[in-house]
């Protein structure tokens, strides 16, 4: 394989949610999970970022047009340790997005593996993208 | 420095682990130090859990696969090798966000006491890896029999 791109650490640094308008009910610590959105032609993907969280632990609500993703994260303390030296910091993770297009709600899939969390979002049908074809002149 | 909402630090251990973080990241700073574990700054952001004897390092390592993950032990020397690979995206697609990061990582850990490899312990679970180090064992001190005669 040619040379890998090395990953910086700049690069994925934890974002802490800001404290604006109505405050979460838990009071711990939450994150921005980075998150990947893209759209295909039936449907948007987001990928987000969520070490810690398994399937179990993770909530998924669509309001009209906010989606909103939390994941848990119940940290593991190793009885009778001391925390000697900390990089990062332990919490639960939260996002909302406005979704622009018409989402079929029945039919959202989502999955977490190795703390990734997968959604993909098909569109309804009258949303899906038409090509329109540009007549010169 | 910035007064955050004091909700935020109701939990000690949160507290604590801020307090950490930023004297972490003090010791980084001036690298090379005394300290006894050494690291210089580099992906994965690894935390510490000591005792007198045994430690346990963390990292989050989200959408790392179990098989492109390497750690190797040589003295008192860890080093974590790996690969985080770009998803499989379907052709044609659009993004709206990228934030995600993928690429190779290699990073070394100068530990303060000397380890044997095939007893440290290393789990991968949800995205989060946990390194069980053997603890440091005393020098035992050597009975010499003494024969008669």
């Amino acid at each position: 394989m040619s040379e890998e791109k090395a990953l910086q650490i700049e690069e994925t640094e934890k974002r802490e949610v800001a404290e604006t308008g109505a405050e979460r009910t838990r009071d711990r610590l939450a994150f921005v999970p980075r998150a990947d959105v893209y759209e295909i032609n039936d449907a948007i993907v987001v990928v987000a970022d969520m070490p810690g969280v398994d399937e179990e632990s993770v909530d998924i609500t669509l309001e009209q047009d906010l989606l909103t993703i939390s994941g848990y994260v119940e940290p593991e303390y190793p009885e009778g340790y001391e925390l000697s030296a900390a990089e990062y910091r332990i919490g639960d993770f939260t996002r909302a997005f406005t979704l622009s297009d018409q989402i079929d709600r029945e039919n959202i899939e989502a999955s977490a593996k190795d703390g990734v969390l997968r959604l993909r979002l098909p569109k309804l049908a009258e949303a899906k993208k038409r090509t329109i074809t540009v007549k010169a002149g | 420095m910035i007064m955050r909402p004091y909700r935020r630090w109701t939990s000690p251990l949160a507290r604590e682990m801020e307090q950490l973080r930023r004297d972490m990241n003090r010791l980084l700073a001036d690298f090379p130090s005394s300290h006894q574990w050494r690291m210089a700054p580099g992906y994965p952001a690894v935390n510490i859990w000591t005792t007198e004897e045994c430690a346990i390092l963390t990292a989050e390592l989200a959408g790392v696969a179990l098989e492109d993950i390497e750690i190797a032990v040589e003295n008192d020397t860890l080093t974590l090798n790996g690969n985080r690979k770009p998803d499989d995206v379907e052709e044609g697609a659009a993004y709206h966000r990228q934030e995600r990061r993928y690429g190779s990582f290699a990073r070394t850990v100068r530990l303060p006491f000397r380890v044997d490899p095939g007893k440290v312990e290393a789990r991968l679970r949800n995205g989060v890896l946990t390194i069980t180090l053997p603890c440091a064992e005393a020098e035992k001190p050597k009975k010499i029999m003494v024969k008669a005669g």
